[in-house]
């Protein structure tokens, strides 16, 4: 049958829906920035965009109350049903993430500033390069993923979010031994842990968007499973087929 | 033509423990067909709504199911309806039986022009279920308690029932269908005429007697539908697009036509 339905009757809904997705799309790009920053001032050794990440952390802040209200105002004004209301109250569970994405990042920076002036220690920096460009990317990965109802790309950045994981244990590992051989380096070694379970957990946050991508999608709820259910459930109809 | 060719319902049409059936129902105003091919179950002790745009055949098939249709002229009715697995338009069903059997609230409130006491006398006594005034008495304030009614009008049983307002008067309604103590009850629109709160204890008041009755209602609030019903039936000129159960229609609906629908995205 051709009918288009992709426009409600109600222009201002339209509008409306519109808004907070492209609101939230623009907190994502910021936030994107913020950890790729803090990333910088850790791995550079110039905490100079330590401050600009703090202060701009408010923006973030701003940003995820305003819109969380705009879906409120959807919610009583429209009262959205089905792939809208999937969609409302995915943005407001993104902007959420977004919002501790937001933290993780300034977290870092807060540690960039104290470890910035003792002569660094090169714990864990190619760890640190690689996770942090890892959860860049995931970011902007589920963000597009979103942006484009794309269900595969979410699941790509689960996947992404596994091989981080992985990676942290493996730092963490790095961290003891060191640890172990000279005790002084306790302290700095603390700082670094705390940078990399920073990474880890902005890794678990574009996780959780990437999971809101697939409930908007297909309308499955698949947080707290596993990979493989995941494809699953993502594409029930694969499933049916077999 | 329908519009979907050999469409076959989504979803769940079918109940376990169905009260009524409609099979392969096709629904004519003289030449105009106004329901292709609809097969529903509507289960015991189930509330459903019927929803869909206007004239998309709710009501048409609604009144399929106590045979209201027989009342319009030009209207036929084919195709199977039954209950408890009998067929309703069998030769030897007499209709007023049946419709105390499946009862019907309208969309306006409709008392009778008579005291509020013999607007719910009214039923018991043409299908001579009492043979004690005491009794009758019984019945009357039984049926106004179960629709929420009593404690408003109890002291006045011998007002006009013209005289309530529009909730009570729609209450008064359903107290009526309730007093020939029905097996399913109806319902089209039986809110629309209604204020926030008045719909508020009439949808209570559904959930309540689902306890006793199946239910099927006719109501153009999503919200409604939603709020009283436990499974979604969407009418989509004159097809039965979708069925499935009420949570499940309203957040992840399987067809793209109840998707538009419930989303307002019908121009
Ligand atoms: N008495 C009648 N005579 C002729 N056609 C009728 C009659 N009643 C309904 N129809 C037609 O049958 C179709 C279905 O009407 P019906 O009243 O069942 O729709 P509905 O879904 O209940 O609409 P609404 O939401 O507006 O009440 C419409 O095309 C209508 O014009
Ligand atoms: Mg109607």
């Amino acid at each position: 049958m051709e009918m288009n339905f992709s426009q409600h009757i109600s222009g201002q809904f339209n509008t409306d829906l519109e808004a907070i997705r492209s609101h939230m799309m623009a907190m994502g790009g910021l936030v994107e920035r913020q950890v790729a920053n803090a990333i910088e001032a850790i791995t550079s050794g110039d905490t100079s965009p330590a401050d600009e990440i703090i202060r701009r952390e408010d923006d973030v802040d701003r940003m995820e109350v305003a819109i969380d209200r705009e879906c409120t105002q959807i919610l009583v004004r429209r009262q959205p049903a089905a792939s809208d209301l999937r969609m409302v109250l995915a943005v407001s569970r993104v902007v959420r993430d977004l919002e501790r994405i937001g933290d993780e990042a300034q977290k870092i920076a807060f540690h960039a500033l104290e470890i910035g002036g003792s002569a660094n220690s090169g714990f864990c920096q190619q760890a640190i390069r690689y996770m942090g460009a890892e959860v860049c990317k995931m970011i902007s990965g589920a963000l597009d993923a979103f942006a484009r109802h794309d269900v595969d790309g979410a699941i790509d950045v689960v996947r992404h979010d596994k091989l981080v994981d992985q990676q942290y244990s493996a730092a963490l590992r790095e961290l003891i031994t060191y640890m172990m051989e000279d005790p002084r380096s306790i302290g700095q070694a603390i700082n670094i842990l705390w940078i990399l379970r920073a990474i880890e957990r902005i890794g678990d946050h574009a996780r959780n968007i990437s999971e809101q991508v697939i409930y908007v999608v297909s309308g499955a709820d698949v947080r707290h499973s596993s990979l493989t259910e995941m494809e699953e459930r993502a594409h029930p109809d694969n499933a049916a087929e077999d | 033509m329908p519009i979907i060719k050999d469409h076959k319902t989504d979803g769940l049409p079918f109940s376990d423990s169905p009260k009524l059936k409609a099979r392969n129902v096709n629904v004519f105003y003289g030449e105009k067909q106004a329901i292709y091919d609809v097969s529903l179950d509507i289960g015991a002790n189930e509330v459903i709504a019927l929803i869909g745009p206007s004239g998309c055949g709710k009501s048409t098939f609604l009144r399929c199911l106590n045979r209201m249709n027989d009342t319009i002229e030009i209207c036929r009715v084919d195709g199977q309806i039954l209950l408890d697995d009998d067929d309703i338009y069998g030769s030897k069903v007499d209709v007023v039986p049946l419709r105390a059997r499946v009862g019907m609230v309208f969309q306006k409130p409709n008392p009778f022009p008579k005291s509020i006491f013999d607007n719910v006398a009214y039923g018991p006594r043409i299908h001579g279920l009492v043979e004690h005034r005491d009794e009758l008495h019984e019945i009357v304030e039984n049926s106004l308690k179960r629709a929420g009614l009593w404690n408003e009008v109890k002291d006045r049983l011998h007002a006009p029932g013209t005289g309530l307002s529009g909730g009570q008067q729609q209450r008064l309604c359903i107290a009526r269908t309730i007093a020939v103590d029905p097996e399913v009850i109806l319902m089209d629109e039986p809110c629309s005429a209604l204020d926030p709160i008045a719909t508020a204890k009439i949808e209570e008041l559904i959930d309540e007697l689902r306890e006793n009755y199946t239910i099927a209602i006719v109501t153009h609030s999503m919200q409604q539908a939603a709020r009283v019903s436990q499974r979604t039936a969407y009418f989509h000129m004159g097809q039965l697009i979708e069925v499935n159960p009420t949570d499940l229609v309203f957040t992840t609906p399987q067809h793209s036509l109840t998707e538009a629908y419930i989303t307002g995205r019908f121009g």
